[in-house]
Order: structure tokens, then sequence, then C-alpha cells
């Protein structure tokens, strides 16, 4: 049912949004690399008030095994607002959960209730069917329905990869968004400027790529997506694609900047095949075209052959594989993950063609293994992989898991499973908030969604 | 009392943020330029005014064929099945995207004024002045009510729109913005049960 008044949670500016009330619960996406046990959401305690700050509150297992669960999001959020066309009377109230690997798509109601509970499953072959998509990754609330990014083909193909379209009122797969594709073949991560009608969409691989682990001879071969693509979002067609060099592999997560009236957005690179680098790159439209510029460049660090997996220790050198970052609401800080050597890192982006290296932190890591702070005596596997930032910019969330298979890889003792807290004014840990180890059940903790909303979230039509 | 109730009716359809001033002020957002939201507001309002004329010529045509009696309750069971499936479907309009040329402007807001059912609301007017005069009176009145109607529309969408885009600001529209389409399709019931009940 609708309301009189629009969803709280709906903003009109990301200035708006960056003054509302911290988080009391954050949402986590946790799997079972063995997929004998149910995927499951976790609910966490973020409210420092509360007697249970930092621990697990509310769990809701999945109604299957083997989904492999990594990114969600939600069923709305402030883009309904946007005059064009307006449902600003819709709630803010369902989890909108792909299995990654089983292409079901779970929805799950939030409302009134801590631990979530299933309402709705797509199964894959209504996605097949429908939009001739598997392994849903991404999903981005949009003006007109649910955008949801998919790796794979359907029955069994390859590719292409896309976009679905999810009606958001009832669930059901509307079709394929894509009406001219031009080149575009590999999918991962989308986002838009949605005041100009322009969406984004980077480049992962396909199902057999990247399923069964990391291929090095794909890798070394330069297979593996180096390109942006930028689509008319209203036309629904392919504009231009923007290659960063077949050496820098992988561009994933996507940030375009929240102010609608600039056009610009980072994202990162897991990884340079020359020197196993990572880096962060800038995009921007100019000359009438779009065009990016790596601005952020992180050298791999040395480590002896016995601190490294079967597959580095040909090179001797940890790379930093930055595989999410996350760009504050007020379009002011980005932090970056290191997956590889352990680190979360704080760049001033205020002018972003000039990120300025605020901060860092470090936990866990290949071969340093650093502990955190409330437990400084626990060696840590895995590193921070994904990073959520609260509305008010002062709060970022990390967990530990990048994606089994390729966990197996780089972590061959397993990541182990926690999740970390970082105050930003400060850029230290929160040491009364790490939810670890047995607090997950077993389950590997993935993507963070916030309570009410987080930066990766919402896009807004008013600047 | 006629007259009242189409200038109500084009004022309450200016104050509703679904059916253009919400989109004229994005749109000098969009470009920080109040010229850009005074050049929107016309065209929003000559959407809105073919979605209502529309409705008036329909009903003057076929008042012509039919008799007073048929159209009123022709048209008092449409409003109350358009009220109902307003108050009971879930969906809500859609048009993609937000770069608009003002032409394109004006055939947003004539589908989203016809979506939401501004012309039929005018129906009970309508169908009274069918009533009253011979089939020409009919299609000039009609077309004099949509006009006034639409003019008092313009005015309060011009007079919300100005001061939320110079000085509110946007925020106000989250306590603001009341679930206008719910009460809309209550309204539009109550304006079918009324021609109903005038037969």
């Amino acid at each position: 049912m609708t309301r009189w008044t629009p969803d709280p949670t709906f903003y009109p500016s990301p200035s708006d949004a960056a003054g509302a009330p911290a988080e009391k619960l954050a949402y986590v996406a946790a799997f079972d690399r063995a997929a004998s046990r149910p995927d499951a959401l976790a609910v966490i305690d973020t409210d420092p008030s509360s007697p249970a700050y930092g621990t697990v509150v509310g769990w809701t297992d999945l109604p299957g095994t083997g989904d492999e669960l990594h990114h969600f999001g939600w069923n709305a959020c402030s883009s309904a607002l946007c005059p064009n066309a307006p449902h600003p009377h819709v709630e803010r109230r369902y989890l909108v959960v792909p299995g990654l690997r089983s292409s079901r798509i779970h929805i799950y109601d939030t409302k009134d209730r801590i631990s979530p509970e299933l309402v709705k499953v797509i199964e894959p072959e209504e996605l097949a069917r429908r939009a001739g998509y598997s392994r849903p990754h991404t999903v981005h609330c949009g003006p007109e329905g649910l955008y949801v990014s998919a790796l794979g083909g359907a029955d069994g193909r390859e590719g292409p990869g896309g976009i679905a379209v999810l009606d958001h009122t009832s669930f059901e797969v509307v079709g394929q968004w894509e009406l001219d594709r031009g080149p575009q073949y590999l999918a991962y991560d989308f986002w838009w400027h949605i005041n100009q009608d322009v969406l984004i969409s980077s480049e992962w691989g396909t199902p057999s790529m990247i399923e069964d682990g990391l291929v090095g001879e794909l890798l070394l071969g330069r297979k593996y997506g180096h390109k942006l693509h930028f689509w008319d979002l209203r036309k629904r067609t392919h504009v231009q694609e923007v290659d960063l060099g077949d050496e820098h592999q992988m561009p994933l997560e996507l940030r375009p900047a929240h102010d609608p009236t600039r056009l610009y957005g980072f994202v990162g690179v897991v990884t340079s095949v020359e020197d196993l680098s990572a880096s962060v790159w800038l995009w921007f439209h100019e000359d009438g075209r779009w065009q990016a510029r790596k601005v952020i460049s992180i050298p791999a660090e040395p480590a002896a052959a016995d601190l490294l997996p079967p597959i580095l220790q040909p090179f001797g050198a940890v790379p930093p594989l930055v595989t999410d970052l996350a760009l504050s609401v007020d379009d002011q800080r980005l932090y970056v993950s290191c997956w590889g050597t352990g680190e979360l890192k704080q760049f001033d982006v205020s002018d972003p063609y000039r990120p300025v290296e605020l901060g860092s932190v470090r936990v866990g890591g290949i071969a340093r293994r650093s502990p955190h702070p409330a437990e400084p005596g626990l060696a840590l596997r895995g590193g921070p992989q994904m990073v959520e930032v609260s509305r008010d910019g002062r709060r970022v969330y990390v967990t530990n898991s990048l994606y089994g298979a390729w966990d197996d890889q780089f972590y061959p003792d397993g990541v182990g499973a926690w999740m970390a807290k970082i105050d930003t004014d400060s850029f230290t840990f929160d040491t009364r908030f790490f939810p670890h180890g047995d607090a997950f059940r077993g389950l590997r903790p993935h993507q963070v969604r916030l309570q009410g909303g987080d930066a990766s979230s919402d896009s807004y039509c008013y600047p | 009392m006629t007259l009242a109730t189409v200038l109500l009716l084009g004022a309450f359809h200016g104050l509703n943020p679904a059916m253009g001033w919400l989109f004229a002020v994005a749109r000098g957002l969009q470009e920080r330029s109040m010229d850009r939201l005074l050049q929107s507001i016309p065209m929003i309002a000559l959407g809105h005014l073919a979605s209502v004329a529309l409705v008036a010529l329909v009903v003057a045509a076929t008042g012509s064929l039919v008799t007073g009696t048929v159209l009123s309750v022709g048209g008092g069971v449409v409003l109350v099945g358009f009220g109902l499936w307003r108050l009971l479907s879930r969906r809500h309009f859609r048009w993609v995207g937000m770069r608009l040329s003002l032409w394109q402007l004006a055939g947003w807001s004539f589908l989203m004024s016809s979506a939401h059912g501004a012309g039929l609301m005018l129906l009970p007017v309508f169908t009274g002045l069918h009533a009253e005069g011979h089939p020409g009176h009919a299609v000039s009145g009609g077309l004099g009510v949509a006009a006034l109607h639409t003019l008092a529309m313009f005015g309060v969408a011009l007079a919300v729109a100005v001061p939320v885009y110079r000085v509110a600001g946007l925020a106000v529209l989250r306590r603001a913005w009341f679930n206008v389409d719910r009460m809309w399709a209550v309204a539009l019931v109550a304006a079918g049960a009324i021609t109903l009940a005038q037969v």
C-alpha cells in the first residue's frame, strides 16, 4: 500500500540526504562457499547506544542453497522523487537479492521486523525467458523500474551480459533493457547520471571466466574486461565505449558523482598485467565525448614467496586488487579497498581530477594478515573488500570476502569472516564494532546495505 | 458555483507536484536557470489544456448523439470506474528520461494529465453544460471551461514553482508532497457519484 506522505528515507538532493539520521541496522549478504547450507542475510546492529551494538541481531536463511549472494539493492529510493515519473509514496521496504551463481532473485520484506522475510522468488527461467540473461548482479532502483545487471546469457550462453528491467511493484521481469547494445558483450556493474539520461556499465567476464576462479591464461592474455560503456538511458542504446587499455584488467565498481549536475565518476581497476598495480579512473564528459583518465595508481607490494599463494608465487609480490570503492554522498571522499594488500585508503576528491590521499588503515591482507585493533592477537585473512559509506559520510563499513572461487585462490586457507567499521573523521577502526568468526555462522560476508539507504543505493534528480 | 469549481480544480492540479511544477523546477535546477523554469510552465499548461479540452470535445461530440441523461449516466460510470482503478491499481504513469525538449515536455504533461484523469474530473461540469444548452454552446462552453481551468492551474503552478526554486528548496517535498493520487482517486469516485445523482 502506498503512503500519504513520501517515504522519509527519500531525499530530493544529495545535500539533503547527507543530513539523514544515522543507520540503526546494516544488512549483510553472506554465502556458504561449500553451497551445502543456505546463504543468508545477516542483520547487524549499528546503533552505538544499543546493548547489541556491533553484533548480529537478525538472520534470514535463503530458501535454497548455492545462490552465492553478492550484491543487492532496494525496491525504491530517492529516484522516486524524480519529476518525470514521480512515485514518492511507495515505501523503501523490499530488498532485491540476486544469487550470482544460481540466477535466482529473491525479494525480502524488511518492514517492522529485524530479520527480513521472503515474499517472492524470481526463478532463473523467468529471467532467462523474459530478459535473456543469467547471473544477476547489481540492483538499482530507477525512475521507471528496477534495473538488474547480469553477467551471462540465457540457456547456457556465455553472453552477452546486460541489464534486465523488473517491475518495481510486482517484481516481475519486464524484459531486456538494451535496444541496441553496439559492441558491448561483457557486463558487470552499472549506474547512471540520472538527470542527463546517461547510463554507464563496466566489464568483468562471462560465467566460465569467473565461476571456477580467475583464469591465469585469460588474465595474461588480457581477455577480461577493460572498457567502460556509455548509454542513452532513455533510448536504451549504446552511445560510446571507452577502452582503458587492455593491460588494465577488470574495471568493476562504478561510482558516479551524486550531484546531478556533474558528469564524472570513479571506477576501480582490479589489476594491471604489466606491474600488478591497481588503479582508479575518472570518467568525464569533455569536448563532446566521454573520456577516462587514471587518477590513482596503487603499486604491488613485494613479499617473500613463502607468504604467497601459488597463484602469486611467480611474481614475488602482492597486488593491491582494488575490488570495490565508495564515494561519499557529498562527493568529497573516495574510499578504495585493496583486498590483496589488506588496506583501505581514504582520498579527498573535492577536485576529482586530482585525488589526495588523506589516510589509510590496514586489516588482513595476503602477506600482512594485520589484526583488527579490537583483537590485536588475531591474524586476519581476507582484506577490506565491499565498502559502504553512511549517508552522512561519517562511517564506513567493510566486509572481507570477494567471490568464493577467487577467495580460494588468493587466500587458500580461507578468508574467514569479518566486518569492520571505520570512523571517517579520525579514520580509525571502531573497536566496539567487529563482528567476526562464528558471528557469521560459517558464511562469508559480502555486500553491506544500510537501513534507509547509503552512498551507493540512491540517485538524486535535484542538485 | 460551477466557475468556482472549475477554478478550484485548476488550482488543485497546479498544486500537484506530479502534474508539472516540480518538473519545471527540476529543469530550472538542471541549468541553474530561472528562464528555463519559466519556459517550462507554459508548455506544461499547454499539455494540460490539451488533455482537458479533449474530454470537453468528446463530451460535446457525444452529447449531440445521445440524450443528456445517457451522457450523465455514462460519464458517471466512467468516473467511478476510473477512480476505483486509480485507487486500487498499484501502477504509476511512466515516461523515461529527464532531458526533454519543450514540445516533449508538453507531450509529457498531456500524458500525465490524462493518466491522472484531469479532464475526467471536469465531466460533471461538461455534462452540465450540455444539459443546459444546444450542442454548439457545449463545444465553446466546454473549451472555455478547459481554458479557465488551465489558467488557474498555470497560475498556481507558477506561484509554487518560483518560490520553491528561489527560496524554499526541495526539502519541503519530503513533508508536503501529500499523496494526491490517492485523494484524487476518491475525488473521482465522488465526482462520478455526483454526476449520477444529478440524473
